[in-house]
């Protein structure tokens, strides 16, 4: 894979990179993959202990590892963009982090569409290894100037026994971009993931719905999605967690915020063995007449000893909120963009101080919005 | 003055002049916590006849914002929570124009609020709590026109001290008679802050009509000897 050349991120590039979370001089970053269109590029880092190639070289490297992972999580014919995944040359990234490593400094990837109309295919494959952690940062975005593209991404996460991987992504689309991510997750005894989706710009259609499995003793899966929809944007998100391993835990928490767009906020836990623990929230807020919120939580258990809920609310802005700002002096749309930064709160999303600086300063461009 | 189309105060005649605190008396229900939200200029409460000027400036069509800009302020009976939003950075926003920084953490630790700094507002603060960081959030405003809604309400006797204590230093009562710029409204039921802080004067609210004006604390004793019922009486006499 060649390293990350400069003509690749353009100066005029990369305002655009950094409000997704990308660090263009790799400074508190353990290693970097960036996928602009449909060209592969690494960082400077080559720590020990994470390993990171792009798909086709580890295909070439590690026949037999890729060949036992790809395509197991997610079915090549799950869906119509799947089946255009599977087609394409793959583009993305292999990270491997070695038994008992434990990475201090998050991982980044880029993902950037510069091209007009570009159709960007992705395939991910991430192996972590018996008590190895990670924190992934995957800033997914387009150019200022394209305004219509293509993004599916298929991405297959393995954690073994007691290791951890956050999994953070943060969106910046085009107005006229469809976004459809295929993600499948396997987690084994005593391993956590965790997942962090933030997208808070237009774009055409956003739709994904990973399906994780916790399949050993104590798994634990956590989803959590902070969302604000401007109008003439659609985003349908959430995720699906089957419960298989005795004690394991899971939460799906979506904080949705729409501006006109539509939402459709699902979750979906299944408990299947004794001990677990599942709970579902899904909290939206209306801020005008032109959008609508669906949320849609649903549970299943199989077993008697399970202890799964769910809360779910839709409402509009709290008139009251606004107004007791407003007699502190604070103009009614900075009140009320407030309100809604307050909503979205990055402190559930328990990322490291690192991350969540980042995070907060994505979210910190919704005062633009009002 | 109307709410939702249903007609609140009557006729209100009310001047406050610089440097001076003015009690507001009445029984529950009367309008006087109305009588705040129109004078801060809350959407719902609209003013149907009549004006309200500050500073000999017509301020009747201004929004909350714009008012609480030119020097009004209130601190509220049941202010909302806030999901999200912590003391400190609505206290930071408030404080924003002021040069001195520390007045955050001095304020906080008068109405002994610094580990609240921290906390979304309001969320789970106890009946004191809230009462506390209201008038913290008065401070660090330093409004000419205070609108203060029932202080003591909810508060235990320790605390009320530690009301009164910031509330004579929001109304400049530390000051000399001819310094004191800041003025306010207070409104309350038991009368109790008044053990704590004179005020100039005194007035019943009744029906929505203002009735007696005087001696703010000979109106309280009249009210602790014989109730609100023989205001109510005498203003149906008159």
């Amino acid at each position: 894979m060649p390293a990350v050349h400069e003509e690749e991120i353009e100066a005029r590039d990369r305002k655009k990179l950094i409000q997704v979370g990308f660090d263009v001089e790799e400074k508190e970053r353990v290693a970097t993959f960036t996928l602009v269109n449909d060209r592969e590029g690494r960082g400077t880092g080559r720590p020990r202990g994470v390993e990171l190639l792009s798909l086709a070289e580890a295909t070439k490297k590690y026949p037999e590892a890729v060949g036992k992972h790809l395509w197991k999580l997610v079915s090549k014919d799950k869906d119509g963009f799947t089946r255009a995944a599977a087609e394409a040359r793959p583009s993305g990234y292999f990270i491997r982090v070695r038994e008992g490593h434990q990475a201090v400094l998050p991982l980044q990837a880029c993902f950037f569409i510069k091209k007009e109309r570009f159709k960007q295919r992705v395939h991910n494959l991430i192996l972590m290894e018996k008590n190895a952690s990670l924190n992934i940062i995957n800033g997914c975005a387009t150019a200022d100037y394209v305004t219509e593209g293509q993004h599916v991404g298929v991405t297959e996460i393995y954690l073994d026994r007691e290791a951890t991987l956050s999994y953070t992504m943060i969106h910046d689309w085009s107005d006229e971009v469809e976004v459809r991510p295929r993600t499948g997750i396997l987690v084994e005894s005593g391993a956590t993931f965790i997942s962090n989706y933030i997208s808070i710009k237009r774009s055409k259609i956003t739709q994904t719905f990973p399906t994780c499995r916790l399949r050993g003793r104590n798994a634990t899966g956590l989803f959590n999605s902070l969302i604000y929809a401007p109008e003439k944007s659609v985003y349908d998100v959430g995720a699906r967690v089957l419960l298989e391993g005795m004690g394991s835990r899971a939460e799906v928490i979506s904080r949705t915020i729409s501006g006109g767009g539509k939402i459709v906020a699902r979750g979906e836990l299944i408990g299947m063995r004794k001990d677990i623990h599942a709970h579902l929230e899904c909290s939206g807020m209306l801020l005008n007449d032109r959008g609508s919120i669906q949320a849609i939580p649903v549970l299943e258990a199989h077993h008697p000893d399970v202890n799964m809920s769910h809360e779910a609310s839709v409402g509009k802005i709290a008139e009251e909120e606004i107004q007791y700002l407003m007699s502190r002096g604070i103009p009614q749309d900075r009140a009320v963009s407030l309100i809604v930064r307050g909503f979205l709160d990055t402190k559930i999303l328990g990322l490291p101080p690192l991350l969540e600086e980042q995070v907060e300063k994505t979210i910190a461009m919704l005062e633009d919005a009002f | 003055m109307e709410v939702e189309g249903k007609s609140i105060l009557k006729g209100i005649d009310l001047k406050v002049e610089e440097g001076e605190t003015v009690i507001l008396f009445g029984p529950n229900g009367v309008g006087k916590s109305t009588l705040f939200m129109a004078l801060m200029g809350f959407p719902k409460y609209r003013v149907k006849k009549g004006r309200i000027l500050f500073k000999g400036k017509e301020i009747t069509a201004l929004a909350p914002a714009e008012r609480a800009q030119l020097g009004i302020g209130m601190s509220f009976q049941r202010p909302p929570s806030i999901k999200g939003i912590k003391l400190r950075g609505l206290s930071e926003i408030i404080n924003s124009g002021a040069e001195n920084g520390d007045r955050i953490l001095r304020y906080a630790q008068l109405l002994k609020l610094e580990s609240h700094l921290e906390r979304d507002i309001n969320m789970g603060f106890s009946g004191g709590e809230v009462k506390r960081s209201e008038i913290f959030q008065l401070l660090l405003q330093n409004p000419s026109l205070s609108l203060i809604d029932e202080p003591e309400s909810g508060v235990d006797i320790e605390n009320i001290s530690v009301l009164g204590q910031a509330l004579k230093r929001l109304l400049h009562k530390q000051d000399r008679l001819n310094r004191r710029t800041n003025s306010g409204i207070i409104i309350t039921h038991t009368g109790l802050i008044l053990n704590y802080l004179n005020a100039d004067r005194g007035h019943m609210l009744i029906d929505g009509c203002l009735t007696c004006s005087g001696n703010a604390r000979e109106i309280f004793e009249l009210i602790q000897k014989r109730g609100y019922k023989e205001c109510q009486q005498c203003m149906k006499r008159k």
